[in-house]
């Protein structure tokens, strides 16, 4: 059976090679499986901490993700934040050893901080290093706020909804296949209990974050099955929470409605594509892709919190350009997620202090202004030590 | 309603009184909803503009599904004549079964490229976007709309998109032709080839193909979708012409519409190799229909463009 290969090896390597086998076979009951099992957490390959520090899995990412991520690291150094960093660095192309170590170290310590990993464009090729995450690790719901905030420039004020994507099927499912010769198909897969996972976590969402309404976005007049299935499942679990408001928009009109009128929006409840694009389009209200965060939701209570816009910024990646505020909310919401939220608190007023002074050079060149990512940085990491 | 549309019909075909060019005759589909009012007003102005135009109005209902084509015959015996329409909006039901009879009538001829230019209209208030001025050119027959669909087990739906050279091919050949034609200085060919490889990157393939044809004074670029509703959404005067596959048309341009200040302003053309229907593409508006309020810019518009098709620049402009 399974132990025989590794018999002989310690507690350890028997262990890790469970979780490692469910991991590159993308089984998700599996993974659930190895690390609920071994009570993992107590067994992690590190020697576990008594000290109230948190173990965090952090993975710079591509592009501008470096230099955002080294952003965060001065900010949390700043601000004494209780966190150990578990850095990996998963190339596109290289072997999967490097994944299966990165996908282990997340599934053990459950929370991730990562940058954007770029995907190549090209008829062959590897699977996404995102989908391939996802897929494991059963990562369902991407949650992005789009809010308003003082401070920075946008064209509109006073946006503020949430963005809740189902990010594990739809158009990404990866099945394509050529027909004949000039002729590909691809397949979108929507099911019956993803769209039900996702939309009772938008629903109870909107009833934990006192929203009133929640609108499933879809294309059902002209995908009648496929979007179909999926507005089935949000209409049954919209009987199930009265209280919240629920109306169905198709994605065309969604889009629309964003630039004519953002401020009708509360919760967009969305399948996989629809939700890139939404994404988006409410970012660019707001003030664009350096400046929102997000977070993803797995099964298990695993979440990734990355920018919002998962843009690797390869034109201006190397060039100190590049906005660290997305990567800084994002580790924000991540101390909220771990309850250290005096620290949170702290971060996140001192970034509002900072661009609270109005001048350009608590800006980045993508909002109007002159400030270099690490002069923004050293701004924030000064007021910070002031506040402590 | 009958009548009145007959009236109209009449009063255009009477209001013909330039001599120098015989009338064009053109199919008319006046639509449901706010459709049959905003044809009226088109035909009413287009007779005083001297439009020559012979109207032909059809009306489109879905036919039932023993009849073997959802389209009424009298749709193929006018426009397989006129080869040039104009079309109000046509009501989709949503879960009726049957194929939207827009698309219906756009894969029955053909017409394999819609075009949507999202022009910002002097006076009228879009805030906060001024001065757009975009071209969305839309593969209209395959992609994610070829309504292959099927429930793999219950619970488990599978939706087909179609990606071909030849559509792809056709698609770009004739956004390069319209660039040059029109004057426009870049092409962007919008994709998600990283997630959907080799589909989006069939189609990416035969424009890099087709764009190597066509002289260097024409820019073209390859952006994700993700990028291109980003670039609309904070600065639109990054893009200029778009040559998409059929869904992210479909959004990016109402996106546009959404710039310049609504579904009521923006004017669509279809064109395929014989034949080109315009055609007004917001929704029916049902509940202001009969009551003197629909705006026609968007027809009469669309109407604009038909004549400059044919040639009519004096009158269309």
């Amino acid at each position: 059976g399974k132990r025989t290969r590794l018999e002989g090896k310690g507690e350890r390597e028997r262990m890790n090679g469970g979780l490692l086998r469910a991991v590159r076979l993308g089984s998700r009951t599996g993974v659930a499986r190895a690390t609920s099992q071994w009570g993992y957490r107590g067994l992690s390959v590190s020697a576990p901490r008594c000290d109230d520090v948190h173990r965090v899995t952090l993975m710079p990412g591509d592009g501008i993700g470096p230099e955002i991520v080294s952003s965060v690291m001065g900010v949390f150094q700043a601000a004494k934040v209780p966190v150990e960093w578990s850095i990996h660095r998963p190339a596109d192309g290289e072997s999967t050893f490097k994944m299966d170590d990165a996908l282990m170290s997340i599934a053990r310590n459950q929370v991730c901080l990562k940058g954007p990993l770029h995907t190549k464009i090209g008829k062959t090729g590897d699977l996404s290093r995102n989908h391939v995450i996802r897929r494991s690790l059963n990562m369902f719901a991407n949650v992005v706020p789009i809010k308003s905030r003082k401070g920075i420039p946008s064209r509109y004020d006073n946006v503020d909804f949430v963005i809740i994507r189902e990010n594990t099927e739809g158009e990404y499912s990866g099945y394509e296949q050529h027909v004949t010769p000039g002729v590909v198909q691809s397949f979108k897969t929507i099911t019956e209990w993803a769209s039900l996972r996702i939309a009772n976590y938008a629903f109870e969402y909107a009833v934990r974050n006192n929203r009133k309404k929640v609108t499933a976005i879809h294309k059902a007049n002209i995908q009648k099955i496929s979007d179909g299935e999926f507005l089935k499942a949000c209409r049954a679990v919209a009987e199930k929470f009265p209280q919240i408001e629920y109306n169905e928009m198709i994605v065309d009109n969604m889009c629309m409605q964003l630039i004519m009128n953002p401020h009708q929006f509360e919760i967009l409840l969305t399948p996989n594509l629809y939700g890139s694009i939404s994404t988006n389009c409410g970012i660019s209200l707001v003030g664009g892709p350096g400046v929102v965060p997000s977070a993803t939701f797995g099964t298990r209570g695993d979440a990734i919190f990355e920018p919002g816009g998962r843009h690797v910024g390869y034109d201006i990646a190397g060039r100190d350009l590049a906005n660290p505020l997305g990567m800084l909310f994002a580790s924000v919401e991540m101390l909220r997620h771990l309850k250290l939220d005096q620290k949170a608190n702290l971060i996140e007023n001192s970034i509002d202090a900072v661009l609270s002074t109005g001048s350009k050079k608590s800006l980045t060149c993508d909002l109007g202004g002159n400030a270099k990512t690490s002069d923004f940085t050293e701004a924030l990491i000064r007021r910070i030590s002031e506040s402590l | 309603m009958q009548g009145a549309m007959w009236q109209a019909v009449r009063a255009a075909r009477a209001g013909r009184s330039y001599g120098t060019r015989a009338a064009i005759p053109a199919t008319l589909i006046m639509g449901d909803g706010i459709g049959p009012e905003i044809s009226e007003a088109v035909m009413k102005i287009f007779s005083h503009a001297g439009a020559n135009i012979d109207w032909e109005p059809v009306e489109v209902t879905a036919q039932p599904p023993d009849e073997g084509r959802l389209l009424p015959p009298a749709i193929y015996e006018s426009f397989n004549r006129t080869k040039i329409g104009l079309k109000g909006p046509l009501g989709t039901p949503i879960g009726k079964g049957h194929m939207s009879l827009n698309l219906a009538i756009r894969k029955e001829f053909d017409l394999y490229a819609n075009v949507r230019p999202a022009i910002s209209l002097p006076g009228v208030e879009t805030i906060p976007y001024r001065g757009v001025d975009v071209v969305v050119i839309r593969e209209n027959t395959e992609g994610e709309y070829s309504g292959i669909e099927h429930q793999v087990v219950p619970g488990v739906a599978q939706s087909i998109k179609l990606i071909t050279r030849k559509a792809s091919l056709r698609i770009a050949k004739f956004a390069f032709d319209f660039a040059l034609q029109n004057d426009r200085k870049t092409v962007t060919a919008v994709h998600k080839a990283n997630v959907m490889k080799k589909s989006d990157g069939l189609f990416l393939e035969c424009c890099d193909e087709v764009s190597a044809c066509y002289p260097k004074g024409i820019n073209f670029r390859k952006e994700t979708i993700d990028n291109v509703c980003l670039w609309l959404t904070q600065s639109p005067e990054k893009l200029d012409l778009m040559v998409l596959p059929n869904l992210y048309g479909d959004i990016v341009s109402d996106l546009c519409s959404g710039l310049v200040g609504g579904l009521g302003l923006t004017p669509s053309g279809n064109f395929g190799d014989e034949a080109a229907m315009f055609e007004a593409v917001h929704g029916t508006a049902p509940d202001i229909a009969g009551q003197d309020k629909a705006n026609p810019t968007a027809l009469l518009l669309s109407g604009v463009m038909m004549l400059r098709h044919l040639g009519m620049t004096r009158e269309g402009n």
